[in-house]
C-alpha cells in the first residue's frame, strides 16, 4: 500500500468527492467476503452496529456476523406504511433504512446528564457523560450522514458544545452505503444530500451485484482499508457503481420545492391549507422522532422516594406536545395547527435562518412513519401555492 | 384537597408520615395489586407512609381522615356513590388509580346497553341484585385531584407520584401519546409496519409502550391522550386516526367503534368517537 | 483529565447555591438572594444585566429566571420569583438556609452598557416584571451615567401592582419620572386611569435620545411600539424582554423558539426589529 494520503482528509472529517479518490483509497471486496471487514473492525476494538430485520422493518443492533445483516430483503415505503419483502437475491444492503437513522448513537433518547446526590451542602451532581465507546455502524445511507451532519452543527458547533453528544460522537465510525435504490418516500436528490455519501463517512460501500466497492472517507476508514489489503477496483465496475447510483437519483418521484425558502413558508403563515392538514395530523410526534435532525430534548427528574437521589435527565421531546410551547398560564401552540406549522416552518426554513443548512434531508422516514402518511413534500408544494383564503385570514391575525 | 399534599419545606423537614388509604370500588383488584407489586419499594413506601387503610393488603384498617387516598373501580352501585362522597371528605389528596375509576372501565360498556337484559341473562334470582345502570368515573361524583390512567396503573408512575406529593411538589403526568415513548424505546411502529389498528398515536403515555413492545397494537388502556378528562390540552385528533383504520386498513365501521369502545370507552374523546362509528355501523 | 477544566467545560452542570435572603415582594412572589455554596464558582460567575440563570430545586427541575442583582455584585444572586408552577410552587415553600441550583448565566441582557447617556423609557405591563426591575435598579444606582429616567408600568386591577414601594422609590431620584396606569382601577387607585400605551401621550420624549426597555404581555408590545415609532423613536433603540418555554438555556432544547430565534441564547431581551415580523404571530 501507499504512504498515508493524509492531505486528503485533513484533521476533520471533511469527506471527498469519488471522483477525486486516489486508487489505494478504494477497493473491492466480494460480498461474499463481506465478514472480513467485520473482523477488521471487531479486531480494532469496534462494536459493529447494523441493520437486523426485526418487527416487520429494519433496527440497528449489534452484529457479529454477515447472517445478522437482512440479506435478501427490500423495503418498500409509501406514505404510513412500511413493509418488508424476502427477495431470491443474496443483496446485503438491499433493505434502505429503518425508523432511524444515526441519530439514536450521538443524541440518546434518553439520557441521564448528572447524578445528584443530597449532602450536607446541598447537593453534589456527578456528570454522567458516556465512556468512550468505540460504535461502527454499517449500513448508513447519505441521508443519514446528512442528518450527522446537521447535528454536529447543532451539538458541537453552535453557542455551547453539548458534552453528552460529544462523547458518542468521538467513537462513531459510519460505513455508509451509497443507495442503488430509491424508495417512493425518498427526495435526497432533491435536497442534495444523497444518494451518494458526500462527507462525514470513514468508509463507504456500494453494492454492485455480488461485489462490494469500498472506498476510505477519513483517515480511520483509510487505515481499515489498508488492513484488508483489497484488490484495486477496475475502472469498469467504478463506472458501473456510479451509474447504478446516479440513476438512483434520478428515479426519485417526490421532490422538495426550496428553491424560495426559507421566505416562502414564512409568507404561508396563514395559509388554510395548515387548517386542512391539522385534521390529519395526530400530533403524535412520530415524524420528530424518526427524523435524523429533531434536536428537541426535555428535561426529567427522577428522584428516590426518600429525596436523597436523583437524575436530571433528558429524553428526546417533540414540537407536537402539549408542554412544548407551555409557558406559566398559557400554551403558545395549543392546537394541532399551530403545532404543525411550528414543525414544518422550523424544519424547512427557521432552520436555515438558524444553523445555515436545511433541517430536511429528504430521507423521507416522516412520510413513511406517520401513522396517516402525511407528505410534507405534498404539504410544501401546497403551502407555496398562494390561496384566495389567505388575505381574509391574514386579516384576522392583524386584529386587535 | 388541592395539587400538593404538604408545603416542600415542610416535607424536607421530616413531618410526619402522611396517612395512605386504598379504597375499592368496582373494579378487578388489578391495580391494587400494582401496588403490593411494587416489590422492594413498598417497603420504602411503607416507611416513607402511614398505610392505614388498604384492605387488599392489611386487615388492619384505620379510620380517617386520610393525607393520600388512592381510589380504584368506578360507581356502579348507590352505596358507592354515596361511599365516594365521605371518602372525598376524609381524603387531602384523592388519585383515581386505573381506568376504572379515571373513565368508567370495561363495565362502563354497560351504559350502552340494558342493564335489566344483563341481570335477567346472569343471574338466577336478579331481583338480589341493586346496581346502577351506568358505570361511571369518580371524577363524575367528586373531585379527583389527579388521575392514573391504565389498565392497570404502571406502577412506576405511582411511585413517582407519591414521591412527589410526599416531597410536596405537584406530580407531574404527562398526557403525550405513546408514539413518544415508543420511539424513544427504539420499538418498531406496528400501525405502519404491520398495519395494525394501533390506538398508540391518541394513547396516553405512561405504560411504557408495552404492547407496541411485544409486537401488539395498543388498545388505548391509557385513555385518550392529552385533553381527557382532566388537565389542559385539546382532545386527541381521533377522528383521523378512525378515518385512517377505515380506509387505510380496511376496518369495518363496527371494528372501529369496538376498537374505541374498550377499557377506556368512556374515556371522553374515545367515548365521541365510538359514537360517530356506531352511527355508521 | 482535569477534572474542574471538564465540569466547566460542560453547561450541564448544576451548582448548589445557599438562600442567604427570602424577601417578600408580593403574596405570591418572593426574591431569592443565592450564594455559590463552591467557593470557586462563586469566584468565577459573572454575569449582565438581563441575563437569567437555570435555577434548579433538588429532584424537581429547572425553571429559567432572570437575575435581578447587581452585575458589579455577582457573588450574591438575586432571583424574583413567582409562584405559578409546580417548581416555582415548592421554591417558594423553601426559606433561608435551604439551597437551591444554579446553571447560567445565560442569554442576552438589556443593553445597558451601550444606553450609557441615553434617556431611558422603561415600559412594563402586568404582573411583575422581574426583568426590567433588575435594569432599574441598575440604571438607578448609576443614575449619573444616564439622561432622563421616565418608567410607566400597567396593571389590569389595583391588586396587580406589585413593588408599590420600588416605584415610590424609584420616583425619589432625580430626574426620574413614574407613570402607572390600571385600566380596571377601584377606589382606591390615585394614579392614571387606562393601558399603558396611553401614557406615551402623558411624557415628554426625545426621540434621537432615547431607549425604550419593555417587559410585558406581547400583546403590550405589539400595539405600544408602533406608538413609539410613530412618535420618532427608531424601532432599533426599542428593545423587548420575551418569553418562551425554556428547558436548557443554552439553545439545544428546541422549546424556546420564536420565527428564527432561541430566545434563551438570541434572547430574552431582543432589538425590536429583529422580532417585530415575529410577534403576534399565531403559534410562534
Amino acid at each position: 500500500m501507499a504512504t498515508r494520503p493524509t492531505t486528503q482528509f485533513g484533521t476533520e472529517r471533511t469527506g471527498i468527492c469519488i471522483m477525486s479518490i486516489a486508487s489505494e483509497m478504494r477497493g473491492i471486496l466480494p460480498t461474499a467476503n463481506l465478514q472480513r471487514l467485520l473482523d477488521a473492525l471487531s479486531a480494532k476494538g469496534y462494536r459493529i452496529i447494523g441493520p437486523t430485520a426485526h418487527d416487520g422493518s429494519v433496527v440497528w443492533e449489534t452484529v457479529r456476523s454477515v447472517s445478522d445483516l437482512p440479506i435478501g430483503w427490500r423495503d418498500q415505503q409509501e406514505p404510513g406504511r412500511y413493509r418488508l419483502e424476502q427477495t431470491a437475491s443474496q443483496e446485503v444492503f438491499g433493505v434502505v433504512h429503518g425508523p432511524q437513522s444515526l441519530k439514536p448513537f450521538v443524541f440518546a433518547p434518553r439520557e441521564p446528564l448528572l447524578q445528584i446526590e443530597r449532602t450536607k451542602d446541598g447537593f453534589a451532581p456527578r456528570q454522567m457523560i458516556p465512556q468512550l465507546e468505540k460504535v461502527a455502524v454499517i449500513g448508513a445511507r447519505a441521508c443519514d450522514l446528512a442528518g450527522l451532519t446537521v447535528q454536529d452543527r447543532i451539538f458541537l458547533n453552535d453557542a455551547y458544545r453539548d458534552p453528552y453528544y460529544a462523547a458518542r460522537r468521538e467513537g462513531l465510525f459510519v460505513i455508509a452505503v451509497n443507495c442503488v435504490r430509491a424508495l417512493s418516500t425518498c427526495f435526497c436528490a432533491s435536497m442534495e444530500t444523497g444518494p451518494r455519501a458526500k462527507t462525514g463517512f470513514d468508509l463507504a460501500l456500494t453494492e454492485v451485484d455480488d461485489r462490494l466497492l469500498i472506498e476510505a472517507g477519513s483517515e480511520a476508514g483509510f487505515d481499515l482499508l489498508s488492513d484488508l489489503s483489497l484488490s484495486p477496483a477496475p475502472q469498469k465496475l467504478l463506472d458501473e457503481a456510479a451509474t447504478r447510483v446516479d440513476a438512483c437519483g434520478h428515479s426519485q418521484v417526490r421532490r422538495l420545492e426550496r428553491s424560495r425558502l426559507p421566505q416562502a413558508l414564512y409568507d404561508a403563515h396563514e395559509h388554510p391549507r395548515w387548517d386542512d392538514v391539522a385534521g390529519c395530523c395526530l400530533a403524535c410526534t412520530n415524524c420528530t422522532m424518526v427524523c435524523p435532525t429533531c434536536f428537541c430534548h426535555a428535561a426529567e427528574e427522577t428522584p428516590d422516594l426518600d429525596h436523597q437521589q436523583t437524575a436530571h435527565v433528558r429524553l428526546w421531546d417533540s414540537c407536537f406536545t402539549q408542554e412544548h410551547g407551555y409557558i406559566h398560564g398559557k400554551n403558545i401552540r395549543p392546537t394541532i395547527k399551530d403545532r404543525y406549522r411550528m414543525w414544518l416552518t422550523h424544519k424547512l426554513a427557521s432552520w436555515i435562518d438558524q444553523f445555515g443548512m436545511s433541517g430536511c434531508v429528504g430521507c423521507g422516514r416522516c412520510i413513511t412513519w406517520c401513522p396517516v402518511g402525511i407528505d410534507l413534500t405534498e404539504e410544501l408544494s401546497a403551502l407555496l401555492v398562494p390561496a384566495s383564503r389567505s388575505s381574509v385570514t391574514s386579516q384576522q391575525v392583524e386584529g386587535p | 384537597m388541592g395539587d400538593r399534599l404538604v408545603h416542600h419545606g415542610e416535607a424536607t423537614k421530616k413531618a410526619a408520615r402522611p396517612r395512605l388509604a386504598v379504597f375499592k370500588f368496582a373494579s378487578c383488584d388489578g391495580c391494587q395489586l400494582s401496588i403490593l407489586n411494587l416489590e422492594e419499594d413498598l417497603l420504602a413506601l411503607g416507611q416513607a407512609l402511614d398505610i392505614a387503610y388498604f384492605p387488599e393488603a392489611s386487615s388492619d384498617m384505620k379510620p380517617g381522615p386520610y393525607d393520600i387516598g388512592l381510589v380504584e373501580g368506578s360507581i356502579t352501585t348507590a352505596e358507592d356513590a354515596h361511599r365516594i362522597l365521605s371518602i372525598r371528605r376524609q381524603t387531602k389528596v384523592l388519585i383515581t388509580i386505573g381506568a376504572c375509576a379515571t373513565a368508567g372501565g370495561i363495565q362502563a360498556l354497560r351504559n350502552w346497553a340494558d342493564v335489566e337484559a344483563f341481570k335477567q341473562v346472569v343471574y338466577p334470582s336478579p331481583e338480589y341484585i341493586q346496581s346502577l345502570s351506568t358505570s361511571t368515573p369518580i371524577s363524575e361524583h367528586v373531585q379527583v385531584d389527579f388521575e392514573l390512567w391504565g389498565c392497570p396503573i404502571d406502577k412506576g408512575q405511582l411511585l413517582r407520584v407519591i414521591t412527589d406529593l410526599i416531597a410536596g411538589i405537584q406530580p407531574r403526568l404527562p398526557a403525550d401519546s405513546v408514539c413518544l415513548e415508543c420511539k424513544r424505546r427504539g420499538n418498531v411502529c406496528v400501525l405502519v409496519a404491520k398495519g395494525m389498528p394501533c390506538l398508540g398515536p391518541v394513547t396516553r403515555i405512561g405504560c411504557g409502550a408495552i404492547c407496541p413492545g411485544m409486537g401488539r397494537d395498543c388498545y388505548g388502556c391509557f385513555g385518550p391522550s392529552e385533553g381527557a378528562r382532566k388537565g389542559p390540552g385539546l382532545p386527541p385528533n381521533t377522528a383521523s386516526l378512525a378515518k385512517h383504520f377505515h380506509g387505510g386498513l380496511q376496518l369495518i365501521p363496527i371494528e372501529i367503534m369496538r376498537r374505541f369502545r374498550g377499557i377506556n370507552g368512556y374515556g371522553s374523546s374515545f367515548l365521541a368517537e365510538s359514537n360517530a362509528w356506531e352511527k355508521k355501523t | 483529565m482535569d477534572a474542574e477544566a471538564d465540569s466547566m467545560a460542560n453547561p450541564y452542570v448544576i451548582y448548589p447555591a445557599t438562600i442567604v435572603g427570602k424577601i417578600r415582594e408580593a403574596e405570591d412572589i418572593n426574591t431569592y438572594r443565592l450564594r455559590f455554596v463552591d467557593e470557586q464558582a462563586r469566584r468565577q460567575f459573572r454575569f449582565k444585566a438581563g441575563q437569567f440563570n437555570m435555577v434548579y430545586l433538588f429532584g424537581v427541575g429547572e425553571v429559567a429566571i432572570s437575575i435581578v442583582s447587581d452585575p458589579d455584585e455577582p457573588a450574591l444572586l438575586d432571583h424574583t420569583i413567582r409562584a405559578v408552577g409546580r417548581i416555582t410552587k415548592a421554591i417558594a415553600d423553601l426559606r433561608t438556609g435551604d439551597v437551591l441550583g444554579i446553571r447560567g448565566p445565560f442569554g442576552q441582557g438589556w443593553p445597558l452598557e451601550e444606553a450609557r447617556g441615553r434617556n431611558m423609557v422603561i415600559v412594563t405591563g402586568g404582573l411583575g416584571c422581574a426583568p426590567v426591575v433588575g435594569a432599574i435598579e441598575y440604571i438607578l444606582r448609576r443614575r449619573t451615567q444616564y439622561g432622563s429616567v421616565t418608567i410607566l408600568h400597567g396593571v389590569k386591577t389595583p391588586q396587580d401592582l406589585l413593588y408599590r414601594e420600588r416605584f415610590d422609590a424609584w420616583r425619589r431620584f432625580p430626574d426620574t419620572e413614574v407613570l402607572l396606569t390600571s385600566d380596571q382601577p377601584d377606589k382606591s387607585w390615585s394614579y392614571h386611569i387606562g393601558v399603558v400605551t396611553e401614557l406615551f401621550e402623558l411624557v415628554s420624549i426625545d426621540p434621537p435620545k432615547s431607549i425604550v426597555l419593555m417587559c410585558g404581555p406581547e400583546i403590550m408590545m405589539r400595539l405600544g411600539v408602533p406608538i413609539l415609532i410613530r412618535r420618532g423613536i427608531p424601532a432599533t433603540a426599542i428593545y423587548v424582554s420575551l418569553e418562551r418555554h425554556m428547558e436548557c438555556g443554552i439553545g439545544l432544547c428546541g422549546h424556546c423558539q420564536m420565527g428564527p430565534y432561541f430566545l434563551c441564547k438570541d434572547g430574552p431581551v431582543m432589538r425590536y426589529d429583529r422580532v417585530a415580523q415575529w410577534l403576534g404571530r399565531t403559534g410562534v
